[in-house]
């Protein structure tokens, strides 16, 4: 269950960032991006997968949230 | 020498790594390759950010390093003790050349060496409480500093020091902030682990001192500068010109700092960053806790300094986009002319770098400025971002070293023969006595500040100096001299 930064970078992508990996990647699909639910699966740029509790409201970036790894 | 091609080089590193023993090559044929500019992610073709191999010859450093040495050592107004052994404190002394303003031993501590000179017996039966009177003791010859950091050496790991419990405890006694850092030098695979821990020491210490009370007058130009050490005045030349574009300085990170610099840095609009490997983690932080956003920047030579102020400009209103232009426009002739009375005598000429966090990416611009092409460069502690950040600024099939070792570093100039390389104090004795022009790039060679438009022309002169410097071609390195009388003149050297 790593803790993930996620912050918009200057394209307007959503990078995800695990300091303790070194892991910095843009997201390239999320699975519910509605504003009353955010969440589920992530894929990132270079193919690997989490996994992100839905959220009720879609997050103010830049945040920190726990993910899991699928 | 001309251009190698993929080949080549790919050739010449299975050359190098023939040495080794099966396991090694396998595991430093990951840290070699050749550039594939082409590529997004430098993942796939270069390794980063993992335990030398034993046995070799590394250049990085520790987290102590890392800690004390970088990121908390540059800031003048607070007292840094080494907790441990006096060697690391004494053998790392005033060697970076972070200048600052102030009297050294009354109100700036930056060039002293404070440590708690651990002997056998606080071993045995711990630090603590000699650590309790050291705080007692600086806190009466130094009234005037405005925090300690305790560093911790190895051995306050090892033994299982509390350093916390006494910071709280004397921080509370004598009002002002003890910051315990655990930069334990075997943490990590380098000195970049040392930059993290230190980054969360001051999110975790001292950043949020001031949370709440807005006595503090700020404006809409507010930045602070990240990242920056002011090796040989490099933060100075910076800081004149954002403030010439229109912009205020509040905060240096760390070069020339104070600690309420930094205590006030939450406050300003934008974060800008010079350093990414040593303080992105703080630039993060800040960002998602108090919504600064931040930006990185490069001020090595003209092109890129112009490029970074245009995209500094491009955060604020038309007032600030004004005055990055007029600043431009003011230093862009002098700068024409450091180039026209540089560029014909450094045209054309190769160069080999191989230093710290940000300079193999940063100064690139700068070399090409000059006319020169870089055409080999590498990370002791880089991490993978980096990577990301320099294929794209290298050229082509140019070699990439991750901490590279001795021998390798040696073989690869052998075959690439550069014009000058830029490293560091352990490299540079060897490939001077190998004829080649050197400059030590991590504290400027006792030059500098290279930043800045200012630092450029000071730049540019350097490396004409070194490069054209008539002495090269009159050195032969010892070991190859094969006359008896030159023995005999090195012996009595």
């Amino acid at each position: 269950m790593p803790s993930v930064m996620l912050r918009r970078n200057e394209d307007g992508q959503i990078s995800f960032y695990v300091a303790k990996k070194d892991l910095e990647e843009t997201i390239s699909t999320i699975e519910f991006e509605a504003d009353d639910k955010w969440g589920g699966e992530i894929e990132l740029a270079d193919g690997s997968k989490y996994y992100l509790e839905p959220l009720d409201e879609a997050p103010k970036l830049p945040t920190t949230l726990r993910v899991k790894r699928l | 020498m001309a251009e190698m091609t993929r080949e080549e080089t790919e050739a010449l590193i299975q050359e190098v790594l023939e040495v080794y023993p099966e396991k090694a090559k396998k595991d430093r044929s990951k840290h070699l390759a050749a550039n594939d500019s082409s590529l997004e992610k430098s993942n796939k073709c270069i390794t980063s950010n993992k335990k030398s191999l034993p046995g070799v010859m590394t250049i990085r450093g520790c987290a102590y390093a890392g800690s004390k040495g970088v990121v908390w050592g540059p800031i003048k107004d607070m007292i840094h003790i080494s907790h441990g052994p006096v060697g690391c404190g004494q053998y790392s002394r005033a060697g970076r050349r972070n200048y600052y303003v102030g009297t050294t031993g009354v109100n700036t501590f930056g060039t002293m060496n404070f440590t708690s000179d651990f002997q056998e017996k606080d071993i045995v039966f711990g630090g603590d409480k000699k650590l309790d009177k050291l705080l007692d003791e600086i806190e009466t010859l130094f009234p005037l500093n405005k925090g300690i950091s305790v560093q911790s050496e190895c051995p306050i790991g090892l033994i299982g020091d509390d350093i916390e419990a006494v910071s709280k405890k004397k921080a509370k006694a004598i009002e002002k902030p003890v910051v315990p850092v655990r930069c334990e030098g075997f943490r990590g695979v380098s000195q970049s682990l040392g930059h993290h821990i230190a980054n969360d020491a001051i999110r975790d210490w001292t950043l949020g001192a001031r949370d709440g009370d807005d006595s503090f007058a700020t404006t809409p130009y507010d930045v602070a500068i990240i990242g920056d050490y002011n090796i040989g005045g490099d933060a100075w030349a910076s800081r004149t010109l954002l403030e010439e574009m229109g912009l205020r300085v509040v905060a240096q990170w760390s070069g020339d700092g104070t600690i309420s610099e930094m205590e006030l840095t939450p406050k300003v609009k934008l974060n800008l960053l010079h350093c990414y490997r040593s303080m992105n983690y703080i630039s993060r932080h800040m960002e998602e806790k108090y919504g600064i956003p931040w930006v990185e920047y490069n001020f090595f030579g003209p092109s890129k300094i112009a490029e970074s102020l245009r995209k500094i400009a491009s955060f604020f209103d038309d007032k600030i986009k004004e005055g990055a232009e007029k600043v431009i426009a003011r230093y862009q002739p002098l700068m024409d002319n450091v180039i026209a009375k540089y560029r014909p005598r450094l045209e054309g000429k190769r160069v080999m770098l191989y230093v710290g966090g940000l300079r193999p990416r940063h100064t690139i611009g700068a070399y090409e400025d000059l006319g020169m092409e870089v055409v080999g460069a590498g990370y002791e502690f880089a991490h993978n971002d980096d990577y990301d950040r320099t294929i794209k600024e290298m050229g082509d099939a140019t070699l990439l070293y991750d901490d590279v070792t001795g021998y390798e570093f040696e073989e690869f100039v052998k075959a690439v023969k550069p014009d000058l390389i830029g490293s560091g104090i352990k490299e540079k004795y060897i490939f001077q006595k190998m004829g080649i022009p050197f400059r030590q790039m991590h504290s400027w060679d006792y030059s500098g500040p290279y930043h800045g438009y200012d630092g450029f022309a000071i730049f540019a002169r350097d490396m004409d100096m070194t490069l054209n410097n008539p002495c090269w071609g009159k050195l032969k390195a010892p070991w190859k001299a094969s006359d008896e009388s030159e023995l005999q003149l090195g012996a009595q050297a």
